[in-house]
Protein backbone atom coordinates (compact mmCIF):
# COMPACT_ATOMS: atom_id res chain seq x y z
CA UNK A 1 0.00 0.00 0.00
CA UNK A 2 1.51 3.39 -1.24
CA UNK A 3 0.83 5.83 2.11
CA UNK A 4 -0.73 8.58 2.08
CA UNK A 5 1.42 11.62 2.73
CA UNK A 6 0.52 14.32 4.54
CA UNK A 7 3.58 16.62 4.56
CA UNK A 8 5.56 16.63 1.74
CA UNK A 9 8.88 18.64 1.40
CA UNK A 10 10.83 18.53 -1.89
CA UNK A 11 14.47 19.30 -2.53
CA UNK A 12 13.91 22.31 -0.42
CA UNK A 13 17.21 24.64 0.07
CA UNK A 14 16.98 27.90 2.17
CA UNK A 15 19.44 30.59 2.25
CA UNK A 16 19.15 33.86 5.40
CA UNK A 17 20.53 36.82 3.79
CA UNK A 18 21.35 39.98 6.17
CA UNK A 19 22.79 42.40 3.73
CA UNK A 20 25.94 41.05 1.58
CA UNK A 21 26.03 38.20 3.73
CA UNK A 22 24.48 34.88 2.34
CA UNK A 23 24.02 31.91 5.17
CA UNK A 24 22.84 28.52 2.93
CA UNK A 25 20.81 26.84 6.04
CA UNK A 26 19.11 23.85 3.99
CA UNK A 27 20.59 21.92 0.96
CA UNK A 28 17.87 19.83 -0.78
CA UNK A 29 16.15 18.73 1.96
CA UNK A 30 13.24 15.97 1.54
CA UNK A 31 10.92 14.58 4.18
CA UNK A 32 7.68 13.30 4.32
CA UNK A 33 4.85 12.58 7.32
CA UNK A 34 2.60 9.88 6.55
CA UNK A 35 -1.44 10.28 7.59
CA UNK A 36 -1.08 9.57 11.61
CA UNK A 37 2.39 9.55 11.38
CA UNK A 38 5.26 10.55 14.08
CA UNK A 39 8.12 11.65 12.42
CA UNK A 40 11.08 13.02 14.37
CA UNK A 41 14.07 15.61 12.50
CA UNK A 42 17.20 15.65 14.53
CA UNK A 43 20.57 17.26 13.80
CA UNK A 44 23.13 19.68 15.38
CA UNK A 45 22.38 22.78 16.14
CA UNK A 46 22.40 25.86 13.52
CA UNK A 47 21.38 22.81 10.95
CA UNK A 48 18.69 24.61 10.12
CA UNK A 49 15.52 22.21 11.68
CA UNK A 50 13.51 25.40 12.74
CA UNK A 51 13.86 26.91 9.30
CA UNK A 52 12.41 23.33 7.78
CA UNK A 53 9.23 23.74 10.52
CA UNK A 54 8.81 27.07 8.97
CA UNK A 55 8.81 26.22 5.43
CA UNK A 56 6.61 23.05 6.17
CA UNK A 57 4.12 26.05 7.66
CA UNK A 58 4.64 27.69 4.48
CA UNK A 59 5.70 30.77 6.76
CA UNK A 60 8.86 30.85 5.47
CA UNK A 61 9.49 30.66 1.31
CA UNK A 62 12.24 28.22 0.48
CA UNK A 63 14.89 29.48 -2.44
CA UNK A 64 13.79 26.06 -4.06
CA UNK A 65 11.98 23.07 -4.04
CA UNK A 66 8.22 22.91 -3.53
CA UNK A 67 6.14 21.66 0.11
CA UNK A 68 2.75 19.70 0.01
CA UNK A 69 0.22 19.23 2.03
CA UNK A 70 -2.60 17.15 1.39
CA UNK A 71 -0.97 16.85 -1.93
CA UNK A 72 -1.39 20.38 -3.03
CA UNK A 73 1.17 22.83 -3.42
CA UNK A 74 1.34 25.26 -0.48
CA UNK A 75 5.07 26.46 -0.79
CA UNK A 76 5.35 30.38 0.73
CA UNK A 77 1.95 29.88 1.85
CA UNK A 78 1.21 30.27 5.52
CA UNK A 79 -1.06 27.44 5.74
CA UNK A 80 -3.99 26.30 8.85
CA UNK A 81 -1.64 23.73 11.15
CA UNK A 82 -0.61 23.11 14.26
CA UNK A 83 2.74 25.04 14.79
CA UNK A 84 4.54 25.30 17.86
CA UNK A 85 7.62 27.47 17.27
CA UNK A 86 10.78 26.66 19.56
CA UNK A 87 9.84 29.47 22.51
CA UNK A 88 6.96 28.78 24.03
CA UNK A 89 5.40 32.36 22.14
CA UNK A 90 2.11 32.63 25.44
CA UNK A 91 1.18 36.16 25.03
CA UNK A 92 2.19 37.80 28.47
CA UNK A 93 -0.65 39.48 28.18
CA UNK A 94 -2.94 37.15 28.58
CA UNK A 95 -4.06 34.23 30.99
CA UNK A 96 -3.66 30.67 30.24
CA UNK A 97 -7.14 30.34 28.91
CA UNK A 98 -6.80 33.40 26.64
CA UNK A 99 -3.58 32.41 25.18
CA UNK A 100 -5.51 28.98 24.36
CA UNK A 101 -8.32 29.60 22.97
CA UNK A 102 -6.72 31.98 20.18
CA UNK A 103 -6.93 29.25 17.86
CA UNK A 104 -10.82 29.07 18.31
CA UNK A 105 -10.86 32.10 18.44
CA UNK A 106 -9.21 32.83 15.12
CA UNK A 107 -11.67 30.40 13.80
CA UNK A 108 -14.06 32.68 14.72
CA UNK A 109 -15.84 30.56 17.77
CA UNK A 110 -17.59 32.61 19.85
CA UNK A 111 -15.77 33.55 23.30
CA UNK A 112 -17.52 31.58 25.31
CA UNK A 113 -17.65 28.55 23.69
CA UNK A 114 -14.20 28.85 23.28
CA UNK A 115 -13.52 29.46 26.80
CA UNK A 116 -15.60 26.56 27.57
CA UNK A 117 -13.67 24.41 25.25
CA UNK A 118 -10.79 25.58 26.78
CA UNK A 119 -12.09 25.07 30.36
CA UNK A 120 -12.86 21.13 28.92
CA UNK A 121 -9.72 20.51 28.41
CA UNK A 122 -7.67 22.17 31.28
CA UNK A 123 -8.01 18.29 32.88
CA UNK A 124 -6.70 16.18 30.00
CA UNK A 125 -3.20 18.87 30.05
CA UNK A 126 -3.03 19.06 33.99
CA UNK A 127 -3.76 22.26 33.83
CA UNK A 128 -6.94 22.82 35.97
CA UNK A 129 -7.41 25.66 38.47
CA UNK A 130 -5.18 27.98 35.75
CA UNK A 131 -7.08 29.22 33.35
CA UNK A 132 -6.72 32.74 34.85
CA UNK A 133 -3.12 32.60 35.54
CA UNK A 134 -0.52 34.54 33.56
CA UNK A 135 2.06 33.29 31.97
CA UNK A 136 4.94 34.67 34.24
CA UNK A 137 2.66 32.67 37.17
CA UNK A 138 3.18 29.69 35.59
CA UNK A 139 6.34 26.97 35.72
CA UNK A 140 8.27 26.20 32.68
CA UNK A 141 6.36 22.91 32.57
CA UNK A 142 3.36 24.01 32.16
CA UNK A 143 3.72 26.87 29.92
CA UNK A 144 5.14 24.22 27.09
CA UNK A 145 2.13 22.55 28.47
CA UNK A 146 -0.06 25.47 27.69
CA UNK A 147 1.39 25.99 23.90
CA UNK A 148 1.08 22.77 23.46
CA UNK A 149 -2.72 22.68 24.38
CA UNK A 150 -2.93 25.73 22.06
CA UNK A 151 -1.37 24.22 19.18
CA UNK A 152 -3.96 20.80 19.52
CA UNK A 153 -6.66 23.68 19.36
CA UNK A 154 -5.91 23.93 16.20
CA UNK A 155 -8.40 23.08 13.57
CA UNK A 156 -5.47 20.86 11.56
CA UNK A 157 -4.56 17.08 11.51
CA UNK A 158 -0.64 18.25 10.96
CA UNK A 159 1.60 19.14 14.14
CA UNK A 160 4.67 21.10 13.65
CA UNK A 161 6.86 20.64 16.94
CA UNK A 162 9.63 22.76 17.87
CA UNK A 163 11.50 21.50 20.80
CA UNK A 164 8.64 21.43 22.72
CA UNK A 165 10.35 19.99 25.59
CA UNK A 166 14.00 21.75 25.17
CA UNK A 167 13.97 23.69 28.42
CA UNK A 168 12.55 20.99 30.82
CA UNK A 169 14.34 18.72 33.07
CA UNK A 170 14.77 14.88 32.53
CA UNK A 171 11.95 13.85 34.53
CA UNK A 172 9.50 16.59 33.69
CA UNK A 173 10.76 15.59 29.80
CA UNK A 174 10.21 12.14 30.06
CA UNK A 175 6.85 12.79 31.60
CA UNK A 176 5.65 15.28 28.86
CA UNK A 177 6.82 12.61 26.18
CA UNK A 178 4.31 10.24 27.73
CA UNK A 179 1.89 12.39 27.88
CA UNK A 180 2.37 13.50 24.27
CA UNK A 181 2.11 10.69 22.69
CA UNK A 182 -1.67 9.58 24.74
CA UNK A 183 -2.44 13.28 23.20
CA UNK A 184 -1.23 12.21 19.70
CA UNK A 185 -3.19 9.23 19.99
CA UNK A 186 -6.17 10.11 20.97
CA UNK A 187 -6.37 13.07 18.22
CA UNK A 188 -5.14 10.84 15.78
CA UNK A 189 -2.89 13.58 13.78
CA UNK A 190 0.32 13.97 12.00
CA UNK A 191 3.71 14.77 13.80
CA UNK A 192 7.03 16.39 12.32
CA UNK A 193 8.66 16.52 16.25
CA UNK A 194 11.70 18.58 16.09
CA UNK A 195 14.06 17.76 18.77
CA UNK A 196 17.78 17.21 19.99
CA UNK A 197 17.94 14.31 21.59
CA UNK A 198 18.25 11.15 20.09
CA UNK A 199 16.46 9.20 22.77
CA UNK A 200 13.17 10.94 22.66
CA UNK A 201 12.97 10.95 18.84
CA UNK A 202 13.35 6.97 19.35
CA UNK A 203 11.00 6.71 21.69
CA UNK A 204 8.72 8.81 19.92
CA UNK A 205 8.87 8.06 16.30
CA UNK A 206 7.68 5.97 13.83
CA UNK A 207 10.62 7.36 11.58
CA UNK A 208 13.83 9.96 12.24
CA UNK A 209 15.25 11.84 10.06
CA UNK A 210 18.83 12.84 10.37
CA UNK A 211 19.78 16.17 9.08
CA UNK A 212 24.24 17.29 9.12
CA UNK A 213 25.49 20.49 10.23
CA UNK A 214 24.49 23.52 8.18
CA UNK A 215 23.70 23.90 5.74
CA UNK A 216 21.41 20.65 6.20
CA UNK A 217 21.06 17.69 4.36
CA UNK A 218 19.61 14.43 4.48
CA UNK A 219 21.88 12.33 6.15
CA UNK A 220 19.42 9.31 7.18
CA UNK A 221 16.03 7.88 7.26
CA UNK A 222 15.23 5.52 9.92
CA UNK A 223 12.19 3.50 10.74
CA UNK A 224 11.80 3.10 14.55
CA UNK A 225 9.99 -0.74 14.53
CA UNK A 226 8.97 -0.62 18.03
CA UNK A 227 5.82 -1.30 19.93
CA UNK A 228 3.17 1.09 20.37
CA UNK A 229 1.98 1.97 23.01
CA UNK A 230 5.67 2.66 23.79
CA UNK A 231 6.71 2.31 27.71
CA UNK A 232 10.09 3.33 29.34
CA UNK A 233 10.71 -0.55 29.42
CA UNK A 234 12.04 0.06 25.54
CA UNK A 235 14.97 2.24 26.14
CA UNK A 236 17.08 -0.62 27.52
CA UNK A 237 16.31 -2.86 24.71
CA UNK A 238 18.78 -4.30 22.58
CA UNK A 239 16.80 -2.75 19.91
CA UNK A 240 16.71 0.79 20.71
CA UNK A 241 20.32 0.53 22.22
CA UNK A 242 21.18 -0.22 18.37
CA UNK A 243 18.87 2.55 17.17
CA UNK A 244 20.57 4.51 19.06
CA UNK A 245 24.06 4.16 18.17
CA UNK A 246 23.00 4.47 14.03
CA UNK A 247 21.86 7.48 15.05
CA UNK A 248 24.99 9.22 16.70
CA UNK A 249 27.06 7.67 13.90
CA UNK A 250 24.88 9.67 11.29
CA UNK A 251 25.08 12.19 13.42
CA UNK A 252 28.69 12.46 13.91
CA UNK A 253 28.82 12.28 9.46
CA UNK A 254 31.49 15.50 8.59
CA UNK A 255 29.52 17.42 5.97
CA UNK B 1 7.34 46.81 52.92
CA UNK B 2 6.88 48.29 49.50
CA UNK B 3 4.96 51.35 50.49
CA UNK B 4 7.67 51.72 53.21
CA UNK B 5 10.59 51.12 50.93
CA UNK B 6 8.97 54.10 48.64
CA UNK B 7 8.75 56.06 51.16
CA UNK B 8 12.51 55.63 51.96
CA UNK B 9 13.77 56.01 48.74
CA UNK B 10 12.07 59.79 48.10
CA UNK B 11 13.11 60.85 51.73
CA UNK B 12 16.82 62.44 50.95
CA UNK B 13 14.97 64.62 48.02
CA UNK B 14 12.13 65.58 50.89
CA UNK B 15 14.47 66.82 53.61
CA UNK B 16 16.45 68.46 50.59
CA UNK B 17 13.57 70.18 49.25
CA UNK B 18 12.74 70.61 53.05
CA UNK B 19 15.76 72.40 53.78
CA UNK B 20 15.71 74.61 50.61
CA UNK B 21 12.40 76.18 51.61
CA UNK B 22 13.71 77.00 55.25
CA UNK B 23 17.15 78.45 53.45
CA UNK B 24 14.41 80.82 50.66
CA UNK B 25 12.29 81.73 54.21
CA UNK B 26 15.22 82.84 56.47
CA UNK B 27 17.35 84.74 53.34
CA UNK B 28 14.05 86.35 52.45
CA UNK B 29 13.36 87.67 56.36
CA UNK B 30 16.75 88.61 56.78
CA UNK B 31 17.71 90.33 53.94
CA UNK B 32 14.22 91.82 53.30
CA UNK B 33 13.72 91.04 49.82
CA UNK B 34 11.06 93.04 48.74
CA UNK B 35 7.76 90.41 48.23
CA UNK B 36 7.44 91.36 44.68
CA UNK B 37 11.00 90.10 43.19
CA UNK B 38 10.96 87.09 45.86
CA UNK B 39 8.34 86.42 48.06
CA UNK B 40 9.03 84.45 51.42
CA UNK B 41 7.56 80.92 51.38
CA UNK B 42 4.93 81.78 53.86
CA UNK B 43 3.53 84.47 51.83
CA UNK B 44 3.35 82.31 48.84
CA UNK B 45 1.50 79.40 51.28
CA UNK B 46 -0.91 82.73 52.04
CA UNK B 47 -1.74 83.82 48.76
CA UNK B 48 -2.19 80.49 48.06
CA UNK B 49 -4.99 80.17 50.73
CA UNK B 50 -6.83 83.46 49.96
CA UNK B 51 -6.92 82.70 46.61
CA UNK B 52 -7.78 78.73 46.97
CA UNK B 53 -11.21 78.73 45.19
CA UNK B 54 -10.37 81.48 42.52
CA UNK B 55 -7.19 79.24 41.39
CA UNK B 56 -9.39 76.12 41.98
CA UNK B 57 -11.75 77.93 38.75
CA UNK B 58 -8.76 78.48 36.94
CA UNK B 59 -7.53 75.46 37.17
CA UNK B 60 -10.90 73.87 36.11
CA UNK B 61 -10.42 75.90 32.71
CA UNK B 62 -6.74 74.61 31.87
CA UNK B 63 -8.21 71.34 32.85
CA UNK B 64 -10.32 71.51 30.40
CA UNK B 65 -8.12 72.30 27.82
CA UNK B 66 -5.99 69.57 29.00
CA UNK B 67 -7.96 66.66 29.32
CA UNK B 68 -9.47 67.38 25.65
CA UNK B 69 -6.62 68.04 24.44
CA UNK B 70 -5.05 64.74 25.32
CA UNK B 71 -7.82 62.94 24.96
CA UNK B 72 -7.64 64.18 20.73
CA UNK B 73 -4.22 63.62 20.93
CA UNK B 74 -4.41 60.16 22.23
CA UNK B 75 -7.25 59.11 19.57
CA UNK B 76 -5.47 60.40 16.10
CA UNK B 77 -1.89 58.83 17.44
CA UNK B 78 -3.78 55.66 17.59
CA UNK B 79 -5.53 56.03 14.47
CA UNK B 80 -2.56 57.25 12.21
CA UNK B 81 0.06 54.49 14.18
CA UNK B 82 -2.41 51.71 13.43
CA UNK B 83 -2.72 52.94 10.15
CA UNK B 84 1.03 53.50 9.29
CA UNK B 85 1.71 49.79 10.67
CA UNK B 86 -1.09 48.54 8.18
CA UNK B 87 0.06 50.37 5.15
CA UNK B 88 4.01 50.76 5.19
CA UNK B 89 3.69 53.60 2.19
CA UNK B 90 1.33 55.37 4.48
CA UNK B 91 4.17 55.07 7.19
CA UNK B 92 6.92 55.83 4.43
CA UNK B 93 5.25 58.89 3.67
CA UNK B 94 4.11 60.22 6.50
CA UNK B 95 6.86 59.33 9.31
CA UNK B 96 9.66 61.69 8.55
CA UNK B 97 7.37 64.50 8.10
CA UNK B 98 6.34 63.52 11.51
CA UNK B 99 9.68 64.21 12.41
CA UNK B 100 10.60 67.09 10.66
CA UNK B 101 7.61 68.78 12.12
CA UNK B 102 9.10 68.43 15.85
CA UNK B 103 11.29 70.98 14.85
CA UNK B 104 8.75 73.45 14.26
CA UNK B 105 8.60 75.32 17.83
CA UNK B 106 5.05 75.59 19.25
CA UNK B 107 5.43 79.29 20.30
CA UNK B 108 5.25 79.51 16.43
CA UNK B 109 2.29 77.52 15.70
CA UNK B 110 0.47 78.70 19.06
CA UNK B 111 -0.01 82.22 17.58
CA UNK B 112 -1.61 80.56 14.24
CA UNK B 113 -4.63 78.56 16.13
CA UNK B 114 -5.34 81.64 17.97
CA UNK B 115 -5.59 83.36 14.69
CA UNK B 116 -7.35 81.10 12.95
CA UNK B 117 -9.59 79.95 15.50
CA UNK B 118 -10.12 82.73 18.02
CA UNK B 119 -9.77 82.86 22.24
CA UNK B 120 -11.88 80.91 22.92
CA UNK B 121 -11.33 76.74 24.24
CA UNK B 122 -10.60 75.18 20.79
CA UNK B 123 -7.09 76.61 20.17
CA UNK B 124 -5.89 75.72 23.55
CA UNK B 125 -7.39 72.15 22.96
CA UNK B 126 -5.99 71.76 19.39
CA UNK B 127 -2.07 72.93 20.82
CA UNK B 128 -2.21 70.28 23.42
CA UNK B 129 -3.03 68.21 21.01
CA UNK B 130 -0.09 69.26 18.50
CA UNK B 131 2.56 69.11 21.51
CA UNK B 132 0.95 65.81 22.59
CA UNK B 133 0.33 63.73 19.54
CA UNK B 134 4.31 63.32 18.74
CA UNK B 135 5.34 61.19 21.52
CA UNK B 136 2.16 59.49 21.66
CA UNK B 137 2.37 58.46 17.56
CA UNK B 138 5.88 57.89 17.52
CA UNK B 139 6.02 55.53 20.64
CA UNK B 140 3.09 53.91 19.30
CA UNK B 141 4.35 53.48 16.14
CA UNK B 142 7.64 51.99 17.58
CA UNK B 143 5.97 49.65 19.64
CA UNK B 144 3.68 48.20 16.69
CA UNK B 145 6.71 47.63 14.64
CA UNK B 146 8.81 45.79 17.26
CA UNK B 147 6.52 42.84 17.44
CA UNK B 148 8.38 39.37 17.51
CA UNK B 149 8.02 38.50 13.98
CA UNK B 150 7.60 34.82 15.46
CA UNK B 151 4.64 35.91 17.03
CA UNK B 152 3.24 37.40 14.13
CA UNK B 153 3.75 33.59 12.02
CA UNK B 154 2.00 31.78 14.98
CA UNK B 155 -1.16 33.73 14.27
CA UNK B 156 -1.05 32.94 10.98
CA UNK B 157 -0.94 29.54 11.70
CA UNK B 158 -3.93 29.89 12.86
CA UNK B 159 -5.53 31.74 10.05
CA UNK B 160 -5.80 34.70 12.35
CA UNK B 161 -6.39 37.83 10.47
CA UNK B 162 -4.72 40.94 10.40
CA UNK B 163 -7.27 43.06 12.71
CA UNK B 164 -6.94 40.48 14.99
CA UNK B 165 -3.26 40.22 15.19
CA UNK B 166 -3.48 43.71 15.81
CA UNK B 167 -6.00 43.65 18.54
CA UNK B 168 -4.38 40.58 20.32
CA UNK B 169 -1.02 40.82 19.79
CA UNK B 170 0.31 44.17 18.56
CA UNK B 171 -1.60 46.57 20.75
CA UNK B 172 -1.10 44.36 23.86
CA UNK B 173 2.77 44.75 22.93
CA UNK B 174 2.70 48.29 22.59
CA UNK B 175 1.00 48.88 25.30
CA UNK B 176 3.88 50.15 27.72
CA UNK B 177 5.24 51.85 24.60
CA UNK B 178 2.23 53.55 24.50
CA UNK B 179 2.38 54.55 28.35
CA UNK B 180 5.72 55.70 28.49
CA UNK B 181 4.23 58.17 25.48
CA UNK B 182 1.06 59.32 27.33
CA UNK B 183 3.86 59.89 30.57
CA UNK B 184 5.36 62.84 28.18
CA UNK B 185 2.33 64.02 26.72
CA UNK B 186 0.92 64.56 30.12
CA UNK B 187 3.88 66.82 31.46
CA UNK B 188 3.37 68.63 27.81
CA UNK B 189 -0.16 69.29 28.08
CA UNK B 190 -0.22 71.49 30.79
CA UNK B 191 2.89 73.74 29.28
CA UNK B 192 0.51 73.49 26.29
CA UNK B 193 -2.23 74.88 27.44
CA UNK B 194 -0.95 77.45 29.45
CA UNK B 195 0.88 78.93 26.38
CA UNK B 196 -2.30 79.13 24.45
CA UNK B 197 -3.58 81.32 27.77
CA UNK B 198 -1.01 83.44 27.58
CA UNK B 199 -1.33 84.15 23.82
CA UNK B 200 -4.77 85.00 24.82
CA UNK B 201 -7.67 83.61 26.67
CA UNK B 202 -10.33 84.54 29.39
CA UNK B 203 -9.71 82.30 31.88
CA UNK B 204 -7.52 79.41 32.85
CA UNK B 205 -3.76 79.59 35.02
CA UNK B 206 -2.40 80.99 31.98
CA UNK B 207 -4.31 83.99 32.51
CA UNK B 208 -3.95 84.11 36.32
CA UNK B 209 -0.13 84.00 35.59
CA UNK B 210 -0.44 86.86 33.58
CA UNK B 211 -2.61 89.30 35.90
CA UNK B 212 -0.80 88.18 38.63
CA UNK B 213 2.65 88.91 37.15
CA UNK B 214 1.42 92.35 35.34
CA UNK B 215 0.34 93.64 38.86
CA UNK B 216 3.61 92.54 40.39
CA UNK B 217 1.87 90.20 42.57
CA UNK B 218 4.49 87.83 42.81
CA UNK B 219 3.37 85.74 45.47
CA UNK B 220 0.33 84.92 43.67
CA UNK B 221 2.43 84.32 40.78
CA UNK B 222 4.16 81.36 42.77
CA UNK B 223 1.13 79.98 44.22
CA UNK B 224 -0.05 79.51 40.81
CA UNK B 225 3.24 77.88 39.51
CA UNK B 226 2.95 75.26 42.76
CA UNK B 227 -0.65 74.66 41.14
CA UNK B 228 0.72 74.02 37.59
CA UNK B 229 3.40 71.50 39.24
CA UNK B 230 0.78 69.97 41.14
CA UNK B 231 -1.66 69.63 38.24
CA UNK B 232 1.44 68.05 36.60
CA UNK B 233 2.33 65.71 39.00
CA UNK B 234 -1.14 64.25 39.63
CA UNK B 235 -1.84 64.19 35.82
CA UNK B 236 1.66 62.08 35.57
CA UNK B 237 0.67 59.97 38.51
CA UNK B 238 -2.94 59.26 37.02
CA UNK B 239 -0.97 58.01 33.88
CA UNK B 240 0.96 55.90 35.52
CA UNK B 241 -1.70 54.32 37.52
CA UNK B 242 -3.81 53.80 34.49
CA UNK B 243 -0.57 51.81 32.97
CA UNK B 244 -0.71 49.42 36.25
CA UNK B 245 -4.49 49.37 35.81
CA UNK B 246 -4.73 48.03 32.12
CA UNK B 247 -1.55 45.94 32.30
CA UNK B 248 -1.99 43.64 34.73
CA UNK B 249 1.06 41.33 33.24
CA UNK B 250 3.15 43.52 33.47
CA UNK B 251 3.14 44.28 37.32
CA UNK B 252 5.22 41.29 38.48
CA UNK B 253 8.43 42.27 36.70
CA UNK B 254 8.02 45.85 38.38
CA UNK B 255 7.23 44.72 42.24
CA UNK B 256 9.96 42.19 41.37
CA UNK B 257 12.26 45.32 40.82
CA UNK B 258 11.07 47.40 44.04
CA UNK B 259 10.68 44.44 45.99
N1 LIG C 1 15.67 34.99 10.58
C1 LIG C 1 16.96 34.64 10.39
N2 LIG C 1 17.82 35.48 9.78
C2 LIG C 1 19.10 35.13 9.56
N3 LIG C 1 19.62 33.96 9.94
C3 LIG C 1 18.83 33.08 10.55
C4 LIG C 1 17.45 33.37 10.82
N4 LIG C 1 16.90 32.31 11.44
C5 LIG C 1 17.89 31.41 11.56
N5 LIG C 1 19.04 31.85 11.03
C6 LIG C 1 20.30 31.11 10.95
O1 LIG C 1 20.06 29.94 10.22
C7 LIG C 1 20.71 28.83 10.81
C8 LIG C 1 19.71 27.72 11.06
O2 LIG C 1 18.76 28.18 12.00
P1 LIG C 1 17.66 27.24 12.62
O3 LIG C 1 16.96 28.04 13.67
O4 LIG C 1 16.82 26.67 11.54
O5 LIG C 1 18.56 26.11 13.28
P2 LIG C 1 18.13 24.94 14.25
O6 LIG C 1 18.60 23.67 13.63
O7 LIG C 1 16.70 25.04 14.59
O8 LIG C 1 19.03 25.24 15.51
P3 LIG C 1 18.70 24.92 17.05
O9 LIG C 1 18.83 23.43 17.19
O10 LIG C 1 19.78 25.62 17.79
O11 LIG C 1 17.34 25.42 17.33
C9 LIG C 1 21.38 29.34 12.05
O12 LIG C 1 22.77 29.48 11.79
C10 LIG C 1 20.76 30.67 12.31
O13 LIG C 1 21.72 31.55 12.82
MG1 LIG D 1 15.67 25.45 16.24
Amino acid sequence: MIPIEKLQLKEVSSTYSSGEEKLPVLDRVSLSVGAGEFVSVIGPSGSGKSTILKIAAGLLNPDRGKVFIDSSDITGNPQLVGYMPQQDLLFPWKTLKQNAALPLLAAKTKKKEAYARVEEMLPVFGLEGFADYYPYQLSGGMRQRTALMRTMLIDSDLMLLDEPFGALDALTRENMQDWLLRIWERFKRSALFVTHSIDEAIYLSDRVCVISERPGKNVLEQVIELPRPRKKELLTTEKFTSYKQMLIDALSVKS
Amino acid sequence: MKKWASIKSNLPAAVFLGLIVILWELISRAAAVPAYILPAPTEIAVALGDNFLLLIAHTRVTLAAVLSGLALAVLTACILAVAMDRWKPLKQALYPVLVISQSIPIFALAPLMLIWFGVGLLPKILIVTLVCFFPLAVNLVEGLSQVDPEAIDLMQTMKANRWMIMISVQLPFAMPFFFSGLKIAATYSVLGAIIGEWLGARAGLGIYMLRAMNSFRTSHLFASVIVVILLSLALFKLVELAGWASMPWQRQSKDQMEG
